[in-house]
């Protein structure tokens, strides 16, 4: 690795780890439009998705505005996943060529899973024996090029995933279908004995027995649906009891 | 020969038709609004940015953003025959550059942002009303964007101008006729992005169109601003 390269994942270590948080129903956030003037005077200086107009800080994107300290920021609720090197995302595969996979994460961008950074042997001739058209895998994000996604296989947890189902959610709500540490994603495990499985791109990969993966895909609906809602955990957990019954 | 003293529907010169407003009607799409002038009601879905194909259209400097404009059968009432045609498909070319000049498109080169604009019912200034749900649209998609934009017809209707023109009012032939003018602003610092005029107007007319235009326009922008903000606008209620 390289200092350039060491730097950067210092930059994105944040974004690298899924942190999950739980919504801080103290602290109101004030949802912008574009254009919109967010913070007054000259102490304030603009962060993501801001920019300093005179005096004002203004909007440009529509989202919830975060003031910390002197910085105002918008944090997005809405949008097609921008794909950040590190992210684990989980892909579909669209097309196989002689050297590598061509697979869809959303996004603006295609994204490409060379076989070199496939961490077994595996026939030049046969790239689909380990994943087919159709196939979904958890990949990582290697690096983002002007016109393109890099992905790799070269890390824990990465790999084809059997069986199941995916759904795609929109990617800025994954941090609270996680939840706290893993609260929401392990508890929707437990009571439904299902495998889950969810990208940062927003695309959720569920195993289980039909039941299952069908409560659970409702469970993570409902997260979608409600996400600005004080005590979601335990409206989830209620939701998946009753189901029980 | 009768002068227009009065409006067709009794409203103000200056008073746009009941309005509503309202965002995200489309779940599948990243964004969708819906915008009503009166009888005039507009949809729009925003899709992406995604990879664009074919790739001979891509850009490597900035995305492209690809609007279609689209009247549907039932919202005239004489049946209009579905598809593209030379009208909707300039229309859908100003409507695109009208809402392209306030996105930042550098931010994902070789990239479309498509968006749909949908006429479900039409009584004059469609393409105002299919521009605004367009503007509520790209925001709530997340598209990265200066501002809004915000659009009205302004008409010369014999010889007072009004805001927001119907059908009987555009085709007004007494006196000095009907002149029709669309225009699209930047919703904060009120720069035309898109101008479009029909039929004759006077140098010192044009400019009362314009200051006109500039206060409809700033209506416009705080309905377009309270129904991002999650209020569900009727007025026809």
């Amino acid at each position: 690795m390289t200092y350039k390269e060491f730097t950067e994942d210092q930059e994105n270590f944040e974004d690298n780890n899924i942190v999950g948080e739980e919504f801080d129903t103290k602290k109101e956030r004030k949802l912008v439009v574009p254009g919109e003037i967010i913070a007054e005077g000259e102490e304030f200086l603009p962060g993501d998705f801001t920019r300093k107009e005179g005096n004002n800080i203004v909007a440009n994107r529509y989202g919830l505005v975060e003031i910390n300290g002197r910085v105002a920021r918008i944090i997005p609720i809405s949008g097609v996943f921008e794909p950040r090197r590190g992210n684990n995302v989980i892909g579909r595969v669209e097309d196989i060529n002689f050297s590598g996979w061509m697979m869809d994460i959303g996004g603006p961008y295609s994204a490409f899973l060379p076989l070199m950074e496939c961490p077994r042997f595996i026939n030049r001739n046969n790239l689909d024996e380990f994943a087919a058209i159709g196939e979904i895998m958890a990949v990582k994000i290697a690096g983002v090029k002007k016109s393109g996604v890099d992905l790799t296989l070269k890390a824990r947890g990465l790999g084809r995933l059997d069986d199941g189902r995916l759904i795609k959610i929109n990617p800025h709500k994954v941090p609270r279908v996680i939840g706290k540490e893993g609260s929401m994603i392990n508890l929707i495990k437990d009571s439904t004995k299902t495998e889950i499985n969810v990208g940062q791109n927003g695309y959720i990969w569920i195993k289980g027995d039909a039941e299952g993966e069908n409560k659970a895909e409702e469970a993570i609906q409902l997260i979608v649906k409600d996400t600005a809602v004080s005590g979601l955990t335990d409206k989830v957990e209620n939701f998946l009891k009753g189901e029980k019954k | 020969m009768t002068s227009y003293a009065k409006r067709i529907d009794k409203r103000k010169f200056d008073e746009l038709r009941p309005i509503k407003a309202e965002v995200g009607i489309i779940p599948n799409a990243d964004g969708s609004a819906l915008f009503a002038f009166g009888e005039t009601v507009a949809i729009a879905a925003v899709y992406g940015p995604k990879p664009l194909h074919p790739a001979h259209m891509q850009n490597p400097e900035r995305g492209i953003v690809r609007c279609n404009y689209n009247m549907l059968p039932f919202s005239v009432t004489e049946r209009a025959k579905p598809g593209p045609s030379r009208r909707s498909k300039e229309i859908g070319m100003v409507s695109g550059n009208a809402l392209a000049s306030v996105i930042d498109l550098e931010r994902f080169p070789g990239t479309v942002i498509d968006v749909e604009i949908m006429i479900l019912q039409a009584n004059a200034s469609t393409r105002c009303a299919g521009i605004n749900a367009a503007a509520m649209a790209l925001a709530q998609a997340g598209v990265v964007m200066k501002e809004l934009v915000s659009s009205v017809s302004i008409g010369k209707i014999d010889d007072k101008i009004v805001a927001d023109v119907t059908k009987a009012e555009e085709d007004w032939e007494d006196g000095e006729g009907a002149t029709d003018i669309a225009f699209t602003m930047t919703s904060v610092t009120k720069e035309i992005t898109h101008l479009q005029l029909d039929g004759r107007i006077q140098t010192h007319r044009f400019k009362e169109a314009v200051e006109a235009a500039r206060q409809a326009c700033e209506k416009i922008h705080q309905y377009q601003i309270r129904a991002l903000k999650g209020e569900k606008i009727d007025e026809n209620k």
